[in-house]
């Protein structure tokens, strides 16, 4: 039977000769990308450890800076490299285990759109929140203290 | 893809699901639906997760001094056990991928030989996860939950190359029992037919004796310090928290305690590893009934592999989130 795989990864980086051996390329590119997260979560890496930027003082321009950086300001660099390296693996996993690759893209957009878009949202909504909450809690004139 | 027809009777009725709107059969497309719900699922329990760290982004358990154990070996190995148990699923993620291949060249065997080894990696990852529960369940070192529902944990400092390293202690290894320890309060006695909950092992009292008797044990409480470590209290400190503040000697998890810290985590990560593990479950029975059916030679003789196909789907969707849940209980 005829298949209309795509028998490439990375862009036409790695080509395969059949969609088997492009399955165990793609299974070493995850055990790759698995064993790098587990090294740096053992070692913790202390240049990783403490955020790069701080975030700037007063004024819309430097709220929008903060906005705008906001992942390299508010995260460690070290979980920002854990979160990329996480959406890496689903994609592989969706695109070459899924076969979502192969489909039409019409289909593709449907759920990944879908998805991507709500999860985004839910996601903004409930860390903001969340800051929030945790700052009632935690400024220095705040009514709720800790009890112990 | 078009290479496989399911010949299941529906051509040519557009409401029963005869025509491919977006060139995927009925089945996978309503595969898909259910995936993509499944995923706004679990991103809410993970959405909801991350709302009450963020709240207690201060005092959330370190996973490294959580999640250490290894079966069969004694010792401090955070992140082994877990990365062993991703990589099986990745592992069986591959092995479906690859009948659902041979499922394309209608290679039977091949085909049963895959759909197999799923369900073998499927059913090592279940067995993985009940032990981590267990293992979570049963706890370390014990700890004392004060009145405010804060965790207290014991430690002392030790050389280690040269540096000062806070190492824990169990309080089983403190602990001076004391006689004045109240009874339980069983059926037997008292108000008739009404009892209790078994008592901790240990009265505060108890633990409070034994820190006084041993003068290198310190407390360490839930803040997270500048270096991103548990804040260890001074001796004077230590003695004056567990006297005043202790309340209940707490040793394990359930969804009331959690010796490590926050009980939150305690119940976020029971509800979503276990709604997790509960589809992992569903996806093994579903594997098996597929794979008798590809035994039998159902598939064979309806001409194709798609059924392989779309349990295949619901797979990777179950390998997919536990990436993300991964990441988001053990490395972040």
């Amino acid at each position: 039977m005829a298949h209309a795989h795509k028998l490439e990864i990375f862009r036409g980086l790695w080509k395969f000769k059949s969609n088997t051996q492009k399955i165990w390329g793609v299974l070493a590119f995850l055990t790759l990308v698995t064993a790098i997260e587990v090294v740096l979560g053992i070692y913790k890496p202390e240049s990783l450890m403490h955020t790069w930027l701080d975030p700037m003082e007063g004024g819309f321009f430097a709220t929008l800076y903060n906005i705008i950086l906001s992942p390299f300001i508010y995260m460690k660099p070290l979980n920002l490299i854990f979160i990329l390296l996480t959406i890496v693996k689903a994609y592989y996993i969706t695109w070459d285990f899924m076969h979502m690759r192969d489909e039409k893209s019409s289909l593709r957009r449907a759920v990944v759109w879908t998805g991507v878009f709500l999860i985004c949202y839910l996601i903004f909504i409930l860390l903001q929140e969340g800051g929030y909450v945790f700052e009632v809690y935690n400024t220095d004139d705040a009514l709720i203290k800790r009890d112990f | 893809m078009d290479t496989t027809v399911a010949n299941t009777g529906t051509e040519g009725k557009t409401w029963g699901g005869g025509n491919r709107p977006l060139g995927a059969s009925y089945g996978k497309l309503m595969m898909w639906f259910f995936i993509v719900s499944d995923a706004l699922t679990f991103s809410g329990f993970l959405a909801a997760y991350g709302f009450s760290r963020f709240k207690f982004i201060g005092e959330w358990p370190i996973a490294d001094e959580v999640f250490t154990h290894v079966p069969f070996f004694h010792g401090n190995y955070p992140m082994i056990y877990v990365a062993f148990m991703t990589f099986i699923l990745i592992m069986s993620s591959v092995t479906m991928v690859l009948a659902v291949d041979a499922g394309h060249h209608m290679n039977k065997a091949k085909v049963t030989l895959y759909m197999f080894l799923t369900i073998i990696g499927g059913a090592i990852f279940v067995g993985s996860q009940a032990w981590e529960w267990a293992t979570f369940i049963q706890g370390d070192y014990g700890a004392v939950q004060t009145k405010g529902g804060n965790i207290l944990q014991f430690g002392e400092y030790v050389d280690v190359d040269g540096e000062q390293k806070f190492k824990r202690i169990s309080i089983d290894d403190f602990a001076v029992p004391v006689a004045d320890v109240r009874v339980e309060h069983e059926r037997k006695n008292g108000l008739w037919f009404v009892d209790e909950a078994p008592l901790p092992e240990y009265s505060v009292n108890e633990i409070y004796k034994g820190l006084e008797a041993n003068p290198n044990i310190l407390v360490r409480n839930q803040i997270i310090n500048e270096e991103g470590e548990k804040t260890v209290l001074s001796r004077e400190e230590s003695l004056k928290q567990i006297k005043e503040n202790g309340q209940l000697v707490v040793k394990g998890a359930n969804l009331v305690v959690n010796e490590y810290g926050t009980s939150l985590f305690a119940d976020f990560f029971f509800f979503i590893t276990g709604f997790h593990g509960f589809h992992v479950f569903s996806g093994v029975v579903i594997n098996i009934i597929i794979f008798f059916n590809v035994v039998l030679g159902t598939y064979e003789r309806r001409g194709s592999y798609e059924m392989v196909e779309k349990v295949g789907l619901y797979w990777h969707f179950v390998d997919l989130v536990w990436v993300f849940v991964f990441t988001f209980f053990y490395l972040v």
